[in-house]
């Protein structure tokens, strides 16, 4: 069987893909790139494609990317009746993370894939067993030969606490916790002592799907390594990229520093890797497709632990496919229909085959971004379960330039290096760098500074001496920089090529930026721009994939057809996430069609936008001006340049669009001017007030007095923010003096206009409206009205919304839309437009407006089936509306506010990561949603009506509601008369209702019998019973109903309430904390009860709909 | 920071730094891939004579041990890097390269647009190059690179070979002998037979038949090495003279092409050369595909497909490149279909490089060892 004639498997012919759902922490959008890659893949072998994710923000549920698209939840019961309707051959689900791999292993356990006769393909049972199951996957390695020295961590495996504990005293304090079949490290961590061991057992035990952990001897400090593996049927097998940590063992891969290709190995220790690789591979079995191996190396003697694998495309394989060129999820899925790796091709070199393993002669640099602010209380230190909320990487030609340019890809002020601010005493800084935080680099640095030596930050960090010498060795450019009479060539050049950005020249400088630009360039110190290629040059590169580097070779091709830049969104932060990347890429496919040339740039590793194949080209740069500028210049440099796109990439791309059209740059759609106007909140009134369009009384302050009076005149309680937020970032409601006082020590400090505050009447029990719509100066097309289930104070992004409105009326929705029309003329909208609207008694004020792509552009193009983002990059190039619905990308007639009926109802569920945060005595923090972002992403359910839909949408986002059991009310007094209905709704279908002593009264008084449960305020005066607390944990309880008592303050909840919405988190269960959430369930409930749910795909919807 | 010179024979000169000995070096400038092992690259007596352009940034991060070396010396006439490591970082790290380039009189130059050379060199094709960092001007450079001796047609063995013949004892139970005629050898070819029981004679390139006879060995390897095979007459006279006693034969790299050459194949030279770590190569009779070590120029010229018929039995191409469709291993037959001799282009011995075809010195070893039993174990 020589493998030129082995063909792919003819006996397959549809092939079922999972998605890996909802945006989680240790679960990002990697999973939609590796998805849509292996979509794409798989339907261009003519095979059917059947797709299930819940996740509506993805380009892989884009309807064209597979045969049958069911955004429904993936859970193996939805997935069963996907299988039992579609009857596909196999199930791909290797490429969906965890969720789609512990989804297939439900199937299988419960004989679903048996009965219906689908073949697991990519990994089998076995394999993923064996790669899984920790204590399994340690007899792999014990199996392989004694030479290789592949070895394991003492452990023991646990199933209960005591068991627990028996255990570490064998193994000896430090010990690891890992639960299997979990990712992100989710209910792991290192355990100190007794006390840290059962707060983090507890949780793994309960995060375990089968409920066991393994308790492991700490080897924290040691090397810690990644290899990327793919083999075929034919046993060939490759390693496509290995990944460094920079941040040694104890810190999780997702959270670290990491760096590749392996900088500190010689050839001999990396070859002892790699057989230990594909030892392993072959061994746990995983016969076609990709894997991801774990070391750890012993920085004094090279002993190697094997520390796990994950017998699937993962984060890291989406880190090594865009730092080496190599599509491992594409490849993945064509070789797990059969093909062997000597038969596919290497796209990038269009000449040799993918059977090969990539070479760099570059470096790339990963760096997470966190979100710790946003989880007041939450334990920022850093270990092995994973944190951070998203990633950034950077090319350069060696590490220091890739460090520098992945840390200003962060958009964090304080994360890029900076030798203005004076640093603290050696000692303090190695102790503080002892501990992994976020930002640590920037601590080693600080040392440097304060003088420690190599010796002393590895001994403090175990970080790498290599890794520290080139941080000292950057401190050493920087005083060059200081001390240096003038900026020459020279010295620019020498700076360069340690990725000093023009800002931090500035700094060193004490220039001002642009001034430090200009003689840049005067001086024609400008970076020439590689090209990712996979084999170092060896061959021709098809593809242009670049990265700046200040070499002397550029290797930009000159072209002829009109290019557009399109600005991407950066790293995946609470706020700004896959939704943008999303638009991004759509404005990149309509733009190809429409002929140009498209031209992404972007920093973020995770998203499909930076696929080489997405764009006509790619640029991995950071999104700052000065890369961005670079990238500009070399564009026009190439050839004609019709314009940036700026709009879509969230805040981040629309901050830079001032400041390019200062350079001269054309920025297409929305001038910056008008969207200056909308985001600076003091225009946007005044334009509200001469358009005679209702807004909630609000005032501008920069100093605390000037805040108070304000507060006064408009009455509280207010909403309060900084200008210039996205995610709500620093808003909260605040209800007299004294929080509001509180509140500005915070946020007034940074002083300078640029950071005044924001003063709001706070409405309250508004219904929220968002509206997202296209203008393109005359027409306006409204691409949906959502309403908000939550009143109106819960961010826009956390809140869940249904679409079509479902309680708004007719001249609601014309009032909406009359409003929209003028504020978008107004402002001079070109493209896409986003309107909050609060409605009360019936006026409709306006909270925002956002002339840019909003977050639910993909939820709304979803939920209607029109490619909203698509036709708005074209009105922004000029096209019309009316062009647009001629060309059919938008409806002939008709739009969002009118739907056509048979129109399903879709409800979007923002999904929280409370479960990973925790307070420093292992209590998660607090849940009640307010004006600050805090959801990771969000997940769609879509049905005939409203109580099914929103039914769904709670299954997708965290297990879903019970239909019967034991429910816990405790609501604010506000909330009572509320309450009553919809608790006695409940109490009529059979629940079981107890309730805190004052809503118990309440609900006697109507008729409904509950038994009062003390609160822990109350527990002790009535000694012996349990409170509600200890039966929330004691798993007495289905659902929690808790609305909070007062408005919280700088995330300082009631410590009632508080402590009862984290039991309920902690046991996973559903926790309603609105009484619109309330009404909503009620009607979930009853669906599900009344006739449970079934499936149908998104193109089953619009034909049904006839779009 | 003393300024150093890279200077192309078609006129193409790089500027950057010295680095290593300094001085000025003429050679070939070719380029290796690998993102690792430049210990063993630097010790592989095959670059002799070269210009060594690393692809990977960063050079000399784990500095230099006492383990890693190929052979008692580095190579190359020069070595050119973008990014020499300031401070080496290893275990086993006995100093730094630097250093060790310096001591070895291994010409240097640093922060070179490393990867606009080796597209250059891609494109034209390998030429001869100079290093300087002597502070010659860029016109005597070319001057004495144009008048430097081209590779092709160069015979470098006897620069590379030992001079005297020494034996690398069996590991455990001594199985069989062989003598491995050392063109350029490198350490882990013995080692690697050793540790399957087989006793290694090395010996001198200019060794006569009679010599290995005398010395009772089962077989005969003919290593890697430099130069061009087509000026290797005298090693294609020895290796007929090897096939002729029917001893079991194992050529590696240039010993491979000498052994084509003996079997009636004309050799050529590459545009560019094979050398890197990650290299495909098909066995054609299995279909399996195996990444390996490669660093050659000169390539053979066997038609792939179809067995041909020599003085010594039928010869066939066993292996190609997946990337070029080059000759990787050919293997000659008796009349039975066994295999008296094969060559690889490649190097299953790796060093540096991944360790999938480790497994054709299995075969060879047992090759050796029947032969050994046949002869009754002289
Ligand atoms: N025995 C151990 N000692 C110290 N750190 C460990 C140990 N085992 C794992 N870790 C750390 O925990 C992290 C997560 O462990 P891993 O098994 O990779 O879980 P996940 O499946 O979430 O990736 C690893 O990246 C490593 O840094
Ligand atoms: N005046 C107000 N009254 C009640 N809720 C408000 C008011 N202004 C804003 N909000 C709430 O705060 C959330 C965030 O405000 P918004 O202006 O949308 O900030 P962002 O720019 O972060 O989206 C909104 O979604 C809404 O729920
Ligand atoms: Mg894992
Ligand atoms: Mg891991």
């Amino acid at each position: 069987m020589g493998g030129a004639e082995m063909p792919r498997r003819a006996d397959l012919a549809s092939v079922l893909v999972i998605g890996s759902g909802p945006i989680t922490i240790g679960q990002a959008c990697e999973f939609d790139y590796s998805g849509t890659q292996a979509c794409r893949a798989l339907r261009q072998e003519g095979l059917r494609v059947v797709l299930v994710n819940s996740n509506p923000a993805t380009i892989m549920t884009d309807p064209e990317l597979a045969d049958a698209t069911y955004v429904e939840p993936i859970t193996a019961e939805f997935v069963e009746q996907v299988i039992a309707k579609e009857r596909p051959d196999a199930l791909l689900a290797t490429l969906g993370g965890q969720t789609a791999l512990n989804t297939a292993l439900a199937l299988h356990g419960a004989g679903v894939l048996e009965k219906y006769g689908v073949e697991l393909i990519g990994a089998n049972v076995e394999a993923i067993v064996a790669g899984e199951d920790r204590e399994a996957f340690k007899q792999v390695v014990r199996s392989l030969p004694e030479h290789w020295g592949a070895h394991v961590a003492d452990s023991v495996v646990c199933r209960s606490l005591p068991e627990c504990l028996d255990a570490a005293a064998v193994l000896g304090f430090p010990v690891v916790v890992r639960p299997s079949f979990t990712l992100g490290g989710t209910g792991s961590g290192l355990a100190r002592g007794p006390d840290d061991l059962r707060a983090i057992a507890g949780a793994g035990l309960a995060a375990s799907p089968t409920g066991q952990v393994l308790l492991e001897e700490s080897i924290a400090g040691w090397k810690e390594y990644e290899l990327e593996v793919m083999r075929d049927r034919a046993d060939n097998v490759v390693v496509v990229c290995s990944i460094e940590n920079v941040d040694p063992m104890g810190v999780h891969t997702g959270d670290s520093v990491t760096v590749a290709p392996a900088m500190t190995l010689t050839d001999r220790e990396y070859q002892q890797l790699r057989d230990i690789a594909l030892g392993v591979i072959r061994a746990v079995g995983v016969d076609t497709g990709g894997c991801n191996i774990q070391f750890a190396v012993h920085p004094f003697d090279g002993r190697v632990v094997v520390v796990e694998m994950n017998p699937r495309v993962s984060r890291s394989s989406a880190l090594a496919s865009k730092a080496t060129g190599f599509p491992i999820a594409k490849i993945a899925a064509k070789v797990a229909i059969g093909y062997t790796l000597d038969e596919i091709r290497n796209d990038v070199t269009g000449q040799t085959p993918a059977c090969f393993e990539p070479t760099l002669d570059y470096v790339v640099v990963k760096v997470p971004r966190f979100a710790f602010e946003k989880f007041p209380g939450a334990d920022t230190t850093l270990t092995t379960h994973m944190k951070s909320v998203g990633e950034v990487m950077a090319i350069g030609r060696n590490f220091a330039e890739a460090l520098q340019k992945a840390l200003r890809s962060l958009e964090q002020v304080e994360a890029v290096f900076d030798w203005a601010q004076p640093v603290a005493d050696k000692t303090t800084l190695l102790q503080r760098a002892s501990i992994p935080h976020d930002g640590r680099l920037r601590t080693v640095m600080d040392a440097i500074r304060a003088g420690a030596a190599v010796e002393e930050l590895t001994a403090a960090t175990a970080i790498d001496p290599w890794f520290c010498d080139q941080l000292v060795a950057l401190d050493e450019v920087a005083k060059l920089v200081v001390s240096a009479s003038e900026l020459s060539p020279e010295l620019l050049r020498t700076a360069k090529r340690s990725g000093f950005s023009d800002a931090q020249l500035a700094g060193l400088r004490r220039l001002p930026e642009d001034v430090v630009r200009g003689v840049r360039h005067a001086l024609g110190v400008r970076p020439v721009f590689k090209t990712v290629d996979t084999c170092a040059a060896e061959f021709a590169a098809s593809t242009p994939y670049h990265y700046s580097s200040y070499d002397d070779e550029t290797e930009v091709a000159p072209r002829e057809r009109p290019a557009v830049i399109i600005l991407g969104s950066g790293p995946n932060r609470i706020g700004q996430g896959i939704e943008f990347d999303y638009s991004c890429v759509h404005a990149s496919q309509s733009l190809a069609e429409a002929g140009y040339e498209t031209v992404m740039v972007n920093c973020n590793p995770e998203t499909v936008s930076t696929d080489y194949d997405v764009s006509g080209r790619l640029y991995f740069e950071p999104l700052t001006l000065e890369d961005v500028l670079e990238v500009v210049h070399a564009e026009r440099a190439a050839g004609p340049l019709a314009g940036v796109v700026v709009q879509l990439g969230g805040q981040t791309s629309l901050g830079l669009a001032a400041r390019l059209v200062d350079e001269g740059v054309r920025v297409v759609g929305t001038s910056p001017q008008a969207i200056n106007v909308a985001e600076d909140r003091g225009a946007f009134g005044r334009l509200l007030a001469s358009a005679g369009l209702p807004a909630p009384r609000h005032g501008l302050a920069s100093s605390a007095a000037e805040a108070t009076r304000v507060a006064a005149e408009i009455g509280y309680p207010v909403l309060v923010r900084p200008s210039y937020v996205l995610g709500g970032a620093g808003m909260e409601i605040v209800c007299d003096d004294e929080a509001l006082r509180a509140y500005l020590d915070q946020h007034l400090t940074r002083g300078s206009a640029a950071h005044a505050v924001l003063v709001d009447r706070f409405l309250d029990d508004a219904v929220e409206i968002d509206v997202d719509a296209i203008f393109d100066g005359e027409q306006l097309f409204v691409g949906g009205v959502m309403e908000h289930i939550e009143e109106a104070g819960v961010h826009s992004g956390d809140s869940a919304c249904v679409l079509p409105p479902i309680t708004l009326g007719r001249e609601d929705l014309e009032r909406v839309t009359a409003a929209t029309t003028t504020l978008a003329e107004r402002i001079g909208v070109r493209g896409l437009l986003n309107v909050q609207y609060a409605l009360t008694g019936d006026v409709v004020y306006v909270l925002e407006a956002n002339p840019r792509a909003s977050r639910t552009v993909p939820f709304v193009s979803k939920a209607t089936g029109v490619p909203l983002a698509k036709a708005a990059a074209r009105v922004m190039l000029g096209e019309r509306i009316a062009d647009l619905r001629r060309d059919g990308l938008l409806p002939a007639r008709g739009d969002g506010a009118s739907m056509p009926p048979g129109t399903p109802v879709a409800v979007k569920q923002a999904v929280l990561p409370f479960q990973r945060f925790r307070t420093l005595d292992g209590k998660t923090v607090d849940s009640v949603l307010g004006p600050q972002m805090r959801s990771t992403g969000e997940v769609m359910g879509i049905d005939a009506g409203f109580g099914a839909a929103f039914a769904k949408s709670q299954t997708a986002a965290y297990g879903g509601l019970p239909t019967g059991g034991r429910v816990f009310v405790s609501v604010a007094n506000r909330d009572k008369r509320s309450m009553i209905f919809p608790v006695k709704r409940l109490a009529d279908l059979g629940f079981e209702i107890s309730a805190t002593s004052g809503t118990a009264t309440v609900l006697a008084r109507n008729g409904v019998m509950a038994r009062v449960v003390p609160k822990l305020s109350e527990a002790r005066s009535r000694a012996g019973e349990a409170t509600v607390v200890a039966r929330i944990l004691a798993g007495e309880i289905d659902l929690v109903i808790n609305t909070p008592h007062g408005a919280t303050s700088g995330g300082r909840p009631r410590a009632d309430g508080y402590e009862i919405r984290t039991a309920a988190i902690q046991r996973n269960i559903p926790c309603i904390t609105t009484v619109q959430g309330l009404a909503a369930a009620v009607q979930g409930i009853e669906a599900l009860r009344r006739d449970g749910l079934g499936v149908r795909s998104l193109q089953e919807w619009s034909s049904e709909v006839g779009r | 920071m003393r300024t150093a010179l890279l200077a192309l024979e078609d006129g193409r000169v790089f500027p950057g730094e010295a680095y290593g000995a300094t001085g000025q070096a003429v050679g070939e400038a070719v380029f290796a891939t690998g993102m690792t092992g430049y210990q063993e690259t630097l010790t592989d007596p095959s670059y002799r004579a070269q210009v060594l352009v690393m692809t990977a940034p960063h050079i000399g991060n784990t500095g230099i041990n006492d383990e890693d070396c190929e052979s008692t010396r580095m190579w190359p006439a020069g070595l050119v890097v973008r990014d020499p490591a300031r401070r080496p970082s290893s275990w086993r790290s006995r100093g730094s390269l630097d250093a060790a380039l310096a001591r070895e009189g291994v010409v240097g130059i640093a922060g070179v647009d490393t990867r606009a050379v080796t597209r250059h060199l891609r494109q034209r094709g390998v030429m001869r190059a100079g290093i300087s960092s002597g502070g010659a001007d860029v016109d005597t450079l070319l001057a004495v690179v144009r008048s430097a001796p081209p590779m092709a047609g160069a015979d470098l063995s006897a620069e590379v070979t030992t001079t005297r013949c020494y034996v690398v004892p069996a590991i455990g139970r001594r199985l069989a002998s062989v003598a491995a005629i050392d063109f350029g050898l490198k350490a882990s070819t013995p080692a690697l037979l050793a540790r399957r029981g087989i006793e290694v004679h090395v010996l001198p390139a200019w060794t006569g038949v009679d010599e290995i006879a005398a010395r009772g060995v089962d077989g005969v390897v003919c290593s890697n090495g430099p130069g061009d095979p087509a000026a290797a007459s005298a090693a294609v006279a020895l290796v007929r003279q090897i096939l002729e006693r029917r001893w079991p034969c194992l050529g590696i790299c240039f010993g491979h092409q000498v052994l084509g050459r003996a079997l009636g194949f004309a050799t050529y030279k590459l545009p560019f050369g094979h050398r890197g770590l990650n290299c495909p190569v098909q066995d054609l009779a299995s279909g399996a595909v195996e990444v390996s070590a490669h660093n050659h120029g000169f390539a053979l010229d066997a038609p792939v497909g179809r067995a041909v018929s020599t003085a010594y039995g039928r010869a066939e191409v066993t292996h190609v490149c997946l990337n070029d469709g080059v000759v990787e291993g050919i293997a000659l037959r008796n009349e039975g279909g066994e295999v008296l001799a094969f060559g690889v282009q490649y190097h299953p011995e790796a060093a540096a490089g991944p360790h999938d075809s480790e497994h054709l010195f299995d075969r060879f070893a047992s090759m050796v060892v029947q032969a050994a039993a046949a002869d009754g174990g002289r």
